[in-house]
């Protein structure tokens, strides 16, 4: 028998790339121009360092924030997801009902509200008294869960039918189908939005300022009102959320690159 | 040797909203018989196939698999499943898994073979079909004829009692048709158990003991591949064969 052509070996291109002008990526070379600019300035300047030394528990509190809330988002995404697929009426009422419920409150409302009105609720109902972090951070992982269960359900549902019947024809049940043929292949699809929801949920972690937690934005406001003071300490702020979410948007570019391996 | 046909399709019918695509269909299938149903696309043949295993629920009637009645809510249709293996018209292949991996899986999940056992016995398949040395290629770097040959492999390592085979030569190019088809006339020859849509005459003709016209959700024909060319019996069974015979 003979085999059709390997369609693996494309001919490799012999002719020498000649780089455009337009090849470059310049907003990321104006990026970089700027940030050794910032740098040298920070560096050199007491004024910015001293902010820079108040505001950095802020930045450990921003990303710890960030971290647990977004793994509670990333769980009740998943489970709130597979409600939306689902065919059982009673799952998929309950996840459809949460993210039409969340998606219209503005996330500063639903803080507030784990703050204010369920925290104290919880409080008198089992006596546990739960941290105002814990309540912050519960309230951005419900919100987040509600947006993530969005991006799974549009994740799951691109996967082609074909590819639940031939698990299931093979005798694996629902739940295996999920876990070993249409969410492994969902997840690839949907990591560049998660990385969007995830740098979109560090910007939201400033709103927790609002229930008196000192993360970045507090530390810096706190720092504004002391020495009465605007231009550092709020440029210190800005360009630290910039780093943060530069960091994480070249990471899931990195990430992207990796998983496309097979295809 | 059990003496009960292997399945036993008792008037069954599957109405998709106001589409009756099956309409009463009774029909058996024998230990080690190749039935082969032919019909003109919309005819529901390949409906009837995916009721075999629940991939539908039929509407009305009852089928029976190897001694468990699929058409009862209470049967575990991935115990059923597991016994009988399915290739579909686009392959259907895990594109995220090599071939090694899209054998690997199920055999790992459902039969709870060890990683050694289920890749010994998916290489002694891929081998079977021809292609040991894309074992690690993923299914998008393979051709049409190829990707479904690792579909085939993929239900072999399962070692059901019965093949089915839905259109499986439809979506290749002609010069692929034929390494797909020698598989299937292998297979044929090793005494499977085979239910196949397909309007193959070729593999009609070489495989098939017994063939079933299907049109508008009914038996129109069922009779052996040599009546059926020399003496068809009914209007439409000719009309249909004047279609694809060229």
């Amino acid at each position: 028998m003979t085999e059709p052509a390997d369609v693996t070996a494309i001919p490799e291109d012999k002719e020498p790339r000649r780089i455009k002008l337009s090849d470059i990526p310049w907003w990321a070379v104006i990026i970089g121009v700027l940030g050794v600019y910032v740098i040298y300035s920070v560096a050199t300047s007491q004024a910015y360092l001293d902010v820079l030394a108040f505001v950095m528990v802020g930045v450990k509190l921003t990303l710890e924030t960030t971290a647990v809330a977004f793994s509670l988002a990333l769980v009740l995404g998943l489970l709130g997801g597979l409600g939306r697929v689902s065919k059982n009426p009673v799952l998929y009422a309950i996840s459809t009902l949460y993210v039409e419920i969340i998606r219209g409150l503005p996330m500063l409302v639903i803080i507030l509200y784990m703050g204010f009105v369920v925290g104290p609720w919880i409080r008198d109902a089992t006596g546990f008294n739960p941290p105002m972090l814990y309540r912050a951070i519960a309230g951005l992982g419900f919100g987040y869960g509600a947006y993530l269960t969005e991006v799974y359900r549009a994740g799951i549902q691109s996967i082609h039918r074909g590819q639940m019947e031939a698990a299931r024809s093979l005798g694996m049940n629902y739940f295996q189908s999920m876990r070993y043929v249409v969410l492994p292949q969902a997840f690839r699809i949907i990591l560049p939005p998660l990385v969007n929801d995830l740098s979109a949920l560090l910007k939201d972690t400033s709103l927790i300022s609002v229930i008196a937690l000192s993360d970045l934005l507090q530390r810096g406001r706190l720092y504004a009102s002391r020495t009465f003071r605007a231009f550092e300490p709020y440029n210190t702020v800005a360009l630290l959320y910039l780093a943060m979410t530069l960091t994480l948007s070249s990471l899931s570019r990195l990430l992207e690159r990796r998983m496309r391996v097979g295809e | 040797m059990e003496n009960n046909p292997i399945i036993q399709i008792r008037d069954v019918h599957k109405r998709f909203g106001h589409v009756r695509a099956v309409c009463g269909v009774t029909m058996d299938v024998a230990t080690a018989e190749v039935v082969v149903i032919i019909g003109p696309s919309g005819s529901g043949k390949s409906t009837l196939l995916r009721c075999i295993n629940r991939l539908e629920t039929p509407t009305s009637g009852t089928i029976i698999v190897d001694g468990f009645d699929v058409t009862d809510p209470k049967t575990n249709i991935n115990v059923v499943r597991a016994e009988v293996g399915m290739v579909f018209q686009l392959f259907n292949l895990f594109p995220h898994l090599t071939a090694l991996g899209n054998i690997v899986l199920a055999q790992k999940v459902v039969r709870k073979r060890k990683k050694d056992e289920a890749e010994a016995i998916a290489m002694e398949q891929l081998r079977k079909v021809g292609i040991p040395e894309k074992a690690h290629a993923y299914p998008g770097q393979l051709s049409g004829g190829q990707q479904q040959r690792v579909a085939i492999a993929r239900a072999l390592a399962m070692q059901p009692k019965i093949m089915m085979f839905d259109e499986p030569t439809s979506a290749l190019d002609p010069e692929m048709i034929k390494e797909v088809l020698d598989v299937m006339l292998e297979l044929a020859a090793e005494g499977m158990t085979m239910v196949v849509v397909s309007h193959e005459m070729g593999f009609v003709k070489a495989a098939a003991d017994r063939v079933v016209l299907m049109d508008h959700g009914v038996v129109i024909e069922e009779t052996t591949p040599e009546l059926l060319f020399t003496a068809p019996k009914h209007e439409r069974t000719k009309l249909f064969l004047s279609k694809i015979l060229h």
